[in-house]
């Protein structure tokens, strides 16, 4: 079915090139991939691309671009599918994916490659499987160390370590050295929520979306059994009704196949043996009804004087988030008429930042907490011939080109649907070592949060 | 061979495929294949392979199917996007007799697909775009109350906008419009322009049934007068007073003013067409007109200038005072002074017209024209699911139709052959059903009551006079599958004395072969050979200038056996 796999970094350098069948081209089909993609025009689509017989599927990865050719009119779904598992199979393996990895590991890579594929055709991508086979260790580029912490504190160091660890900390190979069993046994548990939200310019909500995601990354030896336990007010659907509350609602949840459900209906909770690596235990969509109001409110003003085509954006953003919560990163991009070259600014509070560039207006706001009101003016001419009499026909106010406001954020320990993981349980293993460390983690977060001005 | 799992099963399948035994007893056969079906232990790839692999199969009773679709229905609500899509690509395609199991199919996958719509993976995003908006071809309702989840977010990239946008323009109905306009309104003011001249072509494509709010809308993207804009809400506007004539008053209002901000060739063109056509409503057309007459000399698009003489010699005609004058400089330059010689030949032809008289210049240029509601709308009943089944979950959908053709023809040279679906593993020949016609092959045809003299070739005059004088004794369809070397044919007919007094050529549509043959007894058999096109079937009427039934039934039977080797050897 495929006939060549490739991957090329950002910048189009082959690193890593496999011809399953023979039967098309050689190597400068890599080369011929990215002028073909560098070169095509906008509107066309380069998912997927013909050439000569052939067709190229990839997708984009960590700023890598992993492309699979074929001849024959396959399924698109299970490419990207093939696709998608490649890449979290290759993570799995050297710890995180990305060029500096791939280059250090190839030998790895291409083993899994010959296990994965054979003649073009899918054998099994599962980690399981895999591990019986693969013999190259993964290279990492410094040895793991939970000393590597920044935010300890040299004082309470001990009671710190215990119960924070770095983000990076679940970026290690998982399947390295067999030999070596000082490696810690750790899980991981993400519920990680996206938020998606359209605002209107008369502040009416128009959509809202949240696709959230309960990933797994297994360190422990495989066969462990774990229990996961959700909230138990958690509802599927809209007319099912838990508990006396409103209750937590999703609209349609799904789980992946080796999870098993006996006790799901009763007490909400989820029962595996994972792998090690990575693994989506659950997959939950929410549109249109959030529990929670949303993080944040714009309340923006504008002032455009045609003749002398002086704007001015005065941007008023309202953080509806409890106290005791924060928005970290948070960024607003706001697209300016064109020709704006400069702006000067004054900004409600020090750290913020904000800068004009692409077009566009960048307001960074590092830290934002729950209940706050930060505000920005910014100030700009706008070039152009001074503008006709009103016709009267024209509605709007602001000069075009001053696009929608869109907003990306992390709100950490907060998911949008009120979905909490109550407990992570493992099942006890005689011969296992030291207690393992379970790592829970809830975070949302945004890139498409778009309020209309 | 894809891994499927463990020996024993591999070794079930090989023997189900490969086993002419098994293949010819239809009830093993069954047997193994749900054996296939059941298989617990395959992982999501195996699931794929087995899913397309079935779709060779054809079960042979209603029953049989709808126990197989019982025994599938589990797959549908698998986690991983490539089997559900497969599968549902196996039911529509084992359900092409029951409309009523498709569309309960598409219904269960709205689910799977709009999560895929809103997926954080790109590349996933826009392979299911392109397959919903397959769906809406033959079902426009089916995603118009999940119009939201189409709307376009700020930073997705312009290939995906313009997918939605698509969508959006194709699952409007009455609830949603309101909506989705106040949207695509948003849309066209956007910064980038190619979006925002899509995303004005979309609410061009609502304007044909919600003629009246489309046209609002467009009116006040005019006052905006931006260049880009302009010029498609002008095309637009051409298109839409074409299709639906109610709204060529609002247009005509609307336009006194766009030829200031119209620059492009395509954007003159439509504006000088609408006043041509409707310049009686307009009233400052004639000088709007005149201005580019003015400039013609420096008009740079051949095309401009030839909507230019017509528009002017129509407008001419409904108010002669005003444009008499430029008319006639019009003409004297494209006549002398032109150097294009298409716009030349028109400029000739309008002048010799206009010499001949008034009257015949009205008769040509303004005669009824052909309803415009008839035919240019495609009824979707007419694009049935059957259709594009083949093609959900391949790549077709993903290039769009127009784009496939071209590529597909680029590689037809080397593969030309029967389409059957591609499926890569288990290199079997043919369908899985076993032909009843293999057998009766192997048998020589029984030439004892029938015997054919060799050679005996009819002159063409002979065979049309007696094939017009005789009645049809026989007809018959064969089924027929793709493209075959006439050559063959006529070979194989010779060999068992069949002589072909004319054939048409290889790949030509409607295919037809004229044979004749005559037996040691003087009977004559004169036969037809139809293909029509698109039909995969073969029709063949056979005329005998004596009736004797037992001897026109051994003809019968030889022609038969003849055409389905035939069949069989090219497939």
């Amino acid at each position: 079915m495929i006939s060549q796999f490739f991957i090329l970094s950002s910048k189009g350098d082959p690193l890593i090139y496999k011809d399953f069948r023979g039967d098309s081209g050689g190597r400068d089909v890599a080369e011929l991939f990215y002028r073909k993609l560098t070169g095509l025009p906008g509107d066309e689509s380069p998912v997927v691309m013909h050439h000569d017989g052939r067709h190229f599927i990839h997708i984009r990865h960590s700023s890598l671009y992993l492309v699979v050719t074929t001849s024959e009119n396959v399924s698109p779904f299970s490419l990207l599918e093939l696709l998608s598992r490649l890449a979290t199979l290759l993570g799995d393996y050297c710890g995180s994916l990305g060029e500096g990895t791939i280059s250090r590991n190839v030998a790895l890579v291409y083993e899994l490659l010959d296990e994965v594929l054979d003649y073009g055709y899918v054998q099994t991508t599962s980690t399981e499987m895999l591990r019986n086979f693969i013999q190259t260790e993964a290279v990492v580029s410094k040895p793991f160390s939970l000393f590597d912490l920044s935010s300890v504190g040299l004082f309470g160091a001990e009671t710190q370590q215990s119960k924070v660890a770095p983000s990076s900390a679940a970026s290690r190979p998982v399947l390295s050295s067999r030999s070596d069993q000082s490696q810690k046994n750790e899980v991981f548990l993400d519920v990680v929520e996206r938020l998606s939200v359209l605002i209107a310019s008369n502040g009416s909500l128009l959509k809202v979306d949240v696709q959230g995601e309960i990933r797994l990354k297994s360190f422990l030896p495989s066969g462990s059994e774990m229990r996961i336990g959700l909230t138990e007010e958690f509802c599927v659907g809209k007319s099912e009704l838990r508990g006396y509350g409103p209750g937590i609602r999703v609209d349609e949840v799904s789980f992946h196949s080796s999870v098993n459900l006996d006790e799901f209906e009763s007490h909400r909770i989820l029962r595996l043996q994972p792998p090690q690596g990575e693994l989506t235990v659950m997959r939950y969509q929410l549109s249109d009804d959030l529990p929670s109001p949303l993080p944040f409110r714009l309340f923006p003003s504008v002032q455009w004087d045609r003749g002398s085509g002086r704007l001015q954006v005065y941007l008023k953003l309202r953080c509806d988030l409890p106290s005791k919560s924060q928005a970290l990163n948070v960024r607003l991009h706001l697209p300016l008429p064109r020709g704006v070259v400069s702006l000067s600014q004054e900004l409600s509070s020090p750290e913020q930042k904000a800068e004009l560039a692409d077009g566009a207006l960048r307001w960074d706001l590092p830290q934002v907490q729950g209940g706050s009101q930060l505000s920005g003016l910014f100030q700009m001419d706008v070039p152009g011939p001074p503008g006709p009499p009103s016709h009267g026909l024209s509605t709007s106010a602001s000069p075009l080109g001053l696009g929608p406001a869109s907003l990306s954020f992390e709100l950490p320990r907060h998911t949008c649907s009120g979905l909490q993981v109550r407990f992570l349980r493992l099942a006890f293993r005689p011969c296992g070592n030291a207690n393992p460390h379970k790592w829970v983690r809830h975070l949302s977060h945004s890139d498409a949060y778009v309020i209309r001005i | 061979m894809p891994y499927l799992g463990s020996e024993d099963v591999v070794k079930e399948l090989k023997k189900a495929l490969c086993n002419p035994h098994i293949q010819a007893d239809r009830l093993r056969y069954r047997n193994v294949i749900q054996r296939v079906i059941r298989m617990s232990k395959l992982d999501q790839w195996g699931q794929a392979e087995v899913l397309n692999f079935l779709l060779r199969y054809q079960p042979r009773s209603e029953e049989e199917l709808f126990d197989i679709l019982n025994l599938l229905d589990s797959f549908l609500k698998s986690s991983s996007p490539g089997v559900v899509m497969g599968a549902t690509k196996l039911f529509l395609i084992l359900a092409k007799k029951f409309p009523h199991v498709q569309t309960d199919v598409l219904v269960r996958v709205k689910g799977p697909l709009l999560a895929a719509c809103s997926s954080e993976s790109r590349e996933l995003c826009f392979v299911a775009l392109c397959h919903v908006r397959q769906i809406l071809h033959s079902l426009p309702g089916h995603f118009s109350s999940h119009y939201k989840k189409f709307f376009c977010s700020y930073s997705e990239p312009h290939y995906i906008k313009l997918q939605k946008v698509e969508v959006l323009c194709e699952l409007v109905n009455d609830e949603n419009v309101q909506q989705v306009l106040e949207e695509l309104r948003g849309y066209c003011t956007d910064v980038s322009a190619d979006f925002a001249q899509a995303a004005i072509f979309a609410i061009g494509g609502i304007a044909r049934t919600y003629t009246d709010q489309c046209v609002q809308i467009l009116t006040e993207l005019l006052g905006l007068r931006q260049e880009h804009i302009t010029t498609v809400v002008v095309q637009t506007f051409r298109d839409l007073v074409w299709l639906c004539p109610q709204c060529t008053e609002a247009v005509c209002q609307a336009l006194p003013g766009c030829e200031e901000n119209i620059q492009d060739s395509e954007g003159k063109q439509a504006l000088i067409w609408l006043l041509g056509v409707h310049g009686e409503r307009i009233p400052n057309a004639p000088y709007v007109l005149e201005d580019f007459v003015e400039n013609v000399k420096s008009e740079t698009f051949p095309a401009v200038k030839m909507e230019l003489l017509t528009a002017l010699l129509r407008l001419f005609l409904s108010r002669p005072a005003e444009c008499q004058d430029m008319l006639g400089r019009l003409l004297y330059y494209c006549i002398e002074e032109e150097k294009d010689m298409a716009v030349r030949d028109r400029g000739l032809f309008y002048y010799r017209l206009l010499l001949v008289g008034i009257d015949e210049v009205k008769r040509i240029l303004c005669s009824p024209k052909s309803d415009p509601t008839l035919g240019l709308l495609e009824d979707p009943a007419e694009r049935p699911v059957n259709s594009w089944a083949s093609d959900f979950n391949t790549l077709v959908p993903v290039y769009g139709k127009a784009h496939w053709a071209t590529i597909s023809k680029c590689q037809g040279a080397e593969r030309c052959g029967p389409e059957l679906p591609k499926t890569s593993s288990f290199a079997a020949s043919g369908p899985l059903i076993p032909e009843e016609n293999k057998e009766r092959v192997q048998e020589l045809p029984d030439s004892g009551a029938l015997m054919l003299v060799p050679n005996r070739q009819l002159t063409a005059d002979y065979f049309e006079k007696t094939w017009l004088s005789l009645k049809v004794a026989h007809q018959q369809v064969l089924p027929w599958r793709g493209e075959f070397q006439p050559d063959t044919l006529q070979m194989a007919l010779q060999v068992v004395n069949i002589q072909t007094i004319a054939m048409s050529r290889a790949g030509s549509r409607p295919w037809k072969a004229y044979l004749s043959a005559q037996d040691d007894t003087g009977c004559l058999f004169l036969t037809e050979l139809l293909l029509e096109p698109g039909n995969s079937e073969m029709q063949i009427s056979v005329k005998q200038n004596e009736a004797r039934t037992e001897m026109l039934n051994s003809f019968i039977s030889v022609l038969e056996t003849v055409i389905g080797t035939i069949e069989e050897i090219k497939s």
